[in-house]
C-alpha cells in the first residue's frame, strides 16, 4: 500500500465520528415515524389532519400578539418567523452564554420573555408555552438536527450521555436498553423506536394533546417505576441536548403525530 | 378558537367531494377525578353542523367518548359555487365557526 494509500484510510477513519459501543450508525438512525402504521403516517402527513396544526395555528397568533409590561411582540425583534426562525429548533438545546449552560427551546421563550417583554414566565406543558415551541419547531420542518455541534455544549452533551446509559428505577432499565439495543421489537403491543426526538412539541393521540420532549422522558422515567426529574432540571436538558445529537441529520417533523 | 378545514378550492358540478374539518377542544368527559378526589365538570362539543349556501347538508351530535380536537369528514355533491359554514357548539355556551367557499364549474 502506497503511503497516499494510508494517508487517504487515515483521513477517512478521522473523519468519521468515532462510534461508542451501543451507539446507532447515523445511516441507520430512523424516526419514530418509520415505526408508526399507516393511519398514524397519514394523519401528520396531511396538514388539514394533523392536530398538532391546530397548536402551530394558536402559535402563530401568539407571536404576533403584544405580551409583558415592555408592549412588545415576537414578531417586534424576530419579524417574519418564516425566515427569521427557520433552522433555528434544529440547533436547540442550545448553549446560553449568559448562563454557561445549555437551554431547551422552551426555556429560550421563557428568557426572551423576561428579559425582552419584561412578561411573566409560561409553565412548562401550559397551552401557550407549548403552541410558541409548535410554531417556532415548525419553521425547521425538513432541516435537519444539528443540535449538539456546539464545542461549549460537550460536556453536556456527554452528562447527557452518561444519563441515557445509565440504569434507574425499579425495573433497573436504561434508556439504551431498549432504544440502543431494543428497537423494532415490541413493548407489550407497541414498537420500540430508536428514542429519536424529530418532531417535538409532537401530538400524542395517548395524551390527546401537544406534549414537549420533558414530557415524554419524564413518562419513560415512571415507566421503568424511577423518580422523575422536574421540568426543567438540567438533568432533563442534559437528556434532551444528548438525544438531538443522537439524531444529528435527521429531518425535524414538528408538529409530528405519534399514537 | 383554532379550526383546520380542507374543502376543494374547485369541483365540477356533480362532483362528490370530500369535507374534513378538525377543530380546537380539550373534550373533557365529566367522567375523570382530579387528585384530590373532585370530579372535573364535563366539557364538551356536543353538536356540529355544515351548512351549504345556507342550507344543512350535515349534523352530527358529539359525546364524551369522542377524543379531543374532534375530527369529522363527510361527503356531499358540489352542486354551486359558494360557501360552507361550519359551527361547532358545545358545553358552557361554546361556540365556534368556520367557513370555506368553493368554486364549481
Amino acid at each position: 500500500m502506497s503511503v497516499w494509500h494510508a494517508i487517504a484510510a487515515a483521513a477517512l477513519f478521522a473523519a468519521a465520528p468515532a462510534l461508542l459501543a451501543g451507539e446507532i450508525p447515523p445511516d441507520a438512525r430512523r424516526s419514530g415515524y418509520s415505526f408508526m402504521g399507516p393511519d398514524t403516517r397519514a394523519m401528520q402527513d396531511d396538514d388539514t389532519s394533523n392536530p398538532g396544526m391546530l397548536f402551530v395555528l394558536d402559535g402563530q397568533s401568539l407571536w404576533t400578539k403584544k405580551s409583558g409590561s415592555a408592549e412588545k411582540a415576537c414578531a417586534d425583534c424576530h419579524g417574519d418567523a418564516r425566515s427569521s426562525m427557520k433552522g433555528v429548533a434544529a440547533r436547540y438545546p442550545a448553549f446560553d452564554n449568559a448562563l454557561s449552560r445549555p437551554v431547551t427551546l422552551d426555556q429560550r421563550i421563557n428568557l426572551c420573555r423576561a428579559t425582552h417583554q419584561q412578561a411573566s414566565p409560561l409553565p412548562y406543558e401550559s397551552r401557550d408555552l407549548l403552541a410558541l415551541s409548535a410554531f417556532v419547531a415548525h419553521q425547521s420542518r425538513g432541516v435537519a438536527i444539528t443540535a449538539g455541534d456546539d464545542p461549549q455544549a460537550k460536556p453536556f452533551v456527554a452528562q447527557g450521555r452518561d444519563l441515557f446509559m445509565q440504569r434507574e428505577g425499579q425495573l433497573n432499565l436504561a434508556c439504551t436498553n431498549c432504544h440502543d439495543d431494543n428497537f423494532d421489537k415490541h413493548l407489550a403491543g407497541a414498537p420500540i423506536t430508536q428514542g429519536q426526538p424529530t418532531g417535538y412539541p409532537l401530538y400524542r393521540l395517548e395524551w390527546q394533546t401537544l406534549g414537549s420532549l420533558e414530557r415524554r422522558l419524564r413518562s419513560c422515567m415512571s415507566g421503568v417505576r424511577a423518580q422523575a426529574y422536574d421540568y426543567g432540571s438540567p438533568e432533563l436538558v442534559a437528556l434532551e441536548l444528548y438525544l438531538m445529537s443522537r439524531a444529528r441529520g435527521l429531518p425535524m417533523e414538528t408538529p409530528a403525530v405519534r399514537p | 378558537m383554532a379550526a383546520l378545514i380542507n374543502v376543494p378550492a374547485k369541483a365540477r358540478r356533480g362532483d362528490v367531494i370530500e369535507i374534513r374539518t378538525l377543530t380546537s377542544h380539550i373534550m373533557e368527559t365529566g367522567f375523570r377525578h382530579t387528585v384530590d378526589g373532585k370530579l372535573v365538570p364535563r366539557d364538551i362539543i356536543t353538536s356540529f353542523t355544515c351548512r351549504y349556501n345556507g342550507a344543512e347538508i350535515f349534523r352530527a351530535d358529539l359525546f364524551p367518548a369522542i377524543a379531543a380536537n374532534p375530527y369529522l369528514s363527510f361527503f356531499t355533491v358540489a352542486k354551486e359555487s359558494g360557501k360552507f359554514e361550519f359551527e361547532w357548539i358545545g358545553d358552557n355556551g361554546y361556540s365556534s365557526t368556520a367557513s370555506a367557499s368553493i368554486t364549481v364549474e
